[in-house]
């Protein structure tokens, strides 16, 4: 395995392990999000110049979805905010190490909700609510509060970061497409794990806090669940935690082996092409409908997304590998197949989000020299004209997303599929779906 | 508690005071006007205080769509007012009383409704025993007892358009009272009526008619009520006069719901926009009675008050404007 272990740099060792780093983004971070939140609230309801939408649907969304996730994996959830005020509730503490004893109620997520199932559904949610919910700022304000809140809350209740690990409409996703990512973080040497007493990784010791997204990384294989917070390479007392440099898409070896993850593969992939046809499209009365929330037009257009990506998608997926025989059942291959959707759905959102950044990016110097929209000019770009940028290069780069994507989706089955079965069917369902998204988005 | 655990806290805490704290104290000190399509609310606020001789500064953003801000009977540029932007904007009042400001754009349907008022006080050397600013002075469609909403169709039309250069040729000794009372108080129809003890033929009392209004006009007027008809009447009345404008359809789609919902108004029909080029509603119309339309507005119609808006004198020319789609003037 070609991995280049960047923890032995010391500089970057030193500074994932110190907790004065990541708090001081993690404090800016805090306070921007607030500052969304206000802005939200009491900015200018035309969205294209609150500072909350400009700020948290254009900018944060274009830098997770075309640096931070296909780079850095779940290098966003290293420093969001959003854990941040609960875990200070339930530690009693920002940086002390902690005392054994529990400050709330500290249980244990119940086993029924240990999967993303929650975070599948509280990101559908937001999916079918998305039309309002990414051009009004008062609901992405209130978006924005509640998960900061539900944060806290859960925090209270439950141990670790369950909001994060189990709830995050975000995280799901971020999750899954980390497994794409160049960056592990991962055990230097097993043994070691295997050998070492009390675990302090997970458990907690006097250098730190235990694994706040309930990971033990002695077994960790695959980015999905690790939040990148470096709380074990705080607490490891064999030095035997490292952050790796690795080949794209590593993860993606070992077949995805649970349903609640294979239907977010499909949720994302459907998702990505619904949004093309809604956002991008040129239907009027498909936007009338996924923007006017609680009329008769909505719930058809809930229904129908619903379907595509429960039914149709899935339903489709299913009779193309049923052409095929192999020794596992459907429902395995079923799982570990669905992982050929990762990289695809990923350079979905590559491409459809290429398109609506590129269009919307000017709008960020306005918001920026007027954040509230008071009629200031802070920085002299208040005035910013609305101009889409890199229009030329806007078609081929998607296009060559779309082309890489379909590429590494084919490797991606070739590589998860069992020996001896045909994986021509999955190929084809990608290329199809390839072809959809490529005449929705061109 | 250790020092770095200490100052971490204080950290986060006072930066979320900042996030919270900063936003809202900026917002509070900086009023703005909001302003939204009529449906959504139209300005907010919609009463606004000042003092006369004192500069108003106002700060008017718009919350949708593009719209536009100017005071009625004041001499003054409208401004537009863009979404999400501020236009700032600086007004003196020479006078107390109850301005009327309005939105200059087509924003919507109910864009006439767009109107809010400046409560002008001081001055005290202005203001009247009564306590009000200077006396209005009463319409003539009231001294003269005009009822505005009653039909007044012109029985009679002509057959082709009228003309004032033919008029003018029959020769100035027309038993016609040429007092500026006489066209005020006289609809076309009333003045062709006038004419019928004479020999003239029916076309050529219509073109005397023609030549009556002409001459109770100028270019200038013509030309301003042709402007002012543009900015504020062809949204519904349509460019040339025909009743057709932008709005039309979706007032006639809208029918009875868009009409003002004043008691008194129920009982009445919803009409689409008059067509000012149909010669039995305009001929049938005196001066007085365009005037009393014009400065109240309603007669169960969409048709909004001007009277707080326009001058007088920029009623009569809108007036003289309207009688041009029937009479054809000299160029």
């Amino acid at each position: 395995m070609n991995r280049i272990e960047l923890t032995r740099i010391p500089f970057i060792k030193n500074t994932l392990k110190s907790r004065y780093p990541q708090l001081a983004v993690f404090i800016v971070m805090l306070v921007g999000y607030i500052f969304a939140i206000l802005a939200g609230l009491i900015g200018t309801p035309v969205g294209s110049h609150n500072f909350s939408i400009v700020f948290v649907w254009i900018a944060w969304w274009a830098i997770l979805i075309l640096v931070a996730v296909p780079f850095f994996g779940r290098g966003w959830c290293a420093v969001c905010p959003i854990p941040l005020p609960g875990e200070w509730l339930q530690r009693g503490a920002i940086l002390a190490p902690p005392d054994k004893r529990p400050k709330w109620l500290n249980l244990r997520v119940p086993k029924m909700f240990r999967n993303i199932w929650m975070q599948n559904i509280s990101f559908l949610l937001l999916a079918l609510f998305s039309s309002a919910l990414l051009t009004t700022p008062n609901i992405t304000g209130i978006v924005l509060a509640a998960m900061l809140f539900v944060a806290i809350g859960l925090s209270a209740i439950f141990e670790r970061r369950a909001f994060c690990r189990y709830l995050c409409p975000v995280g799901g996703f971020i999750g899954l497409y980390s497994q794409t990512a160049p960056i592990e973080l991962r055990i230097k040497d097993k043994q070691v794990c295997v050998k070492c007493v009390g675990k302090p990784c997970y458990n907690g010791s006097d250098a730190g806090y235990g694994c706040p997204w309930d990971v033990f990384p002695g077994g960790m294989t695959k980015n999905t669940y690790c939040g990148l917070c470096m709380e074990c390479i705080r607490t490891c007392p064999h030095d035997n935690i490292a952050v790796n440099l690795r080949p794209f898409s590593a993860d993606l070896a070992k077949p995805t082996a649970r349903l609640d993850e294979a239907f977010k593969a499909f949720i994302m992939f459907g998702a990505a092409m619904i949004y093309a046809g809604v956002l991008l499209g040129p239907w009027g009365t498909l936007k009338d409908a996924a923007y006017n929330v609680g009329t008769g037009a909505w719930f058809m257009y809930a229904v129908i997304f619903l379907a595509i990506i429960f039914i149709v998608l899935p339903g489709l997926f299913t009779l193309g590998i049923m052409t095929t025989k192999g020794r596992q059942s459907l429902k395995q291959r079923f799982m570990s197949l669905s992982t050929a959707l990762i990289p695809l759905g990923l350079m979905f959102w590559v491409a459809f989000s290429l398109s609506f950044v590129l269009t919307n990016a000017s709008y960020i110097l306005a918001a920026l020299s007027d954040p509230l929209a008071l009629g200031w000019n802070l920085f002299g770009t208040a005035n910013a004209a609305w101009q889409p940028m890199l229009t030329t290069i806007l078609a081929p780069a998607q296009t060559l997303a779309l082309v890489v994507g379909l590429v590494w989706s084919a490797r991606t089955a070739q590589k998860v599929n069992e020996a001896g079965t045909s994986t021509i069917p999955v190929i084809v369902y990608c290329f199809v779906a390839t072809s959809i998204m490529l005449w929705l988005l061109l | 508690m250790k020092r770095p655990e200490l100052i971490s806290r204080i950290l986060i805490i006072t930066g979320i005071l900042l996030a919270v704290g900063a936003p809202l104290f900026l917002w509070a000190r900086t009023p703005l006007i909001h302003a939204r399509m009529a449906e959504d609310g139209g300005w907010n606020p919609d009463v606004i205080q000042a003092e006369t001789g004192k500069p108003l500064h106002l700060k008017l953003t718009s919350d949708d769509v593009v719209h536009g801000f100017a005071v009625g009977q004041m001499d003054m540029q409208s401004v537009d007012i863009l979404p999400g932007k501020v236009t700032e904007i600086t007004l003196t009042f020479d006078k107390p009383g109850i301005y009327t400001f309005f939105c200059t754009r087509w924003c919507g349907l109910n864009h006439w409704r767009m109107r809010g008022t400046i409560e002008v006080t001081g001055g005290s050397d202005i203001i009247t025993a009564g306590g009000s600013s200077e006396p209005a002075s009463v319409p003539l469609y009231v001294s003269l007892d005009l009822d505005i909403d009653a039909p007044h169709d012109s029985p009679v039309i002509p057959n082709e358009k009228p003309s004032a250069m033919n008029g003018q040729l029959l020769g100035a000794n027309l038993p016609i009272d040429q007092s500026l009372d006489y066209y005020l108080s006289h609809s076309p129809y009333q003045v062709f009526t006038d004419l019928s003890d004479t020999s003239l033929t029916e076309s050529q009392k219509w073109d005397a008619v023609a030549y009556l209004w002409q001459s109770n006009t100028t270019p200038e007027s013509l030309a301003n009520g042709k402007e002012l008809y543009a900015q504020n009447c062809a949204a519904c009345h349509g460019e040339n006069g025909a009743g057709d404008g932008v709005f039309a359809d979706d007032l006639a789609e809208a029918g009875e719901a868009s009409m003002q919902t004043m008691e008194g108004a129920t009982d009445m029909v919803m009409q689409t926009p008059v067509d000012f080029t149909d010669p039995s509603r305009i001929l049938g119309a005196s001066p007085a009675l365009l005037q009393g339309k014009i400065l109240r507005g309603g007669m169960g119609t969409g048709m909004p008050m001007w009277g707080v808006i326009f001058t007088e004198e920029q009623i009569w020319d809108l007036i003289a404007y309207i009688y041009s789609f029937q009479f054809e003037y000299q160029k």
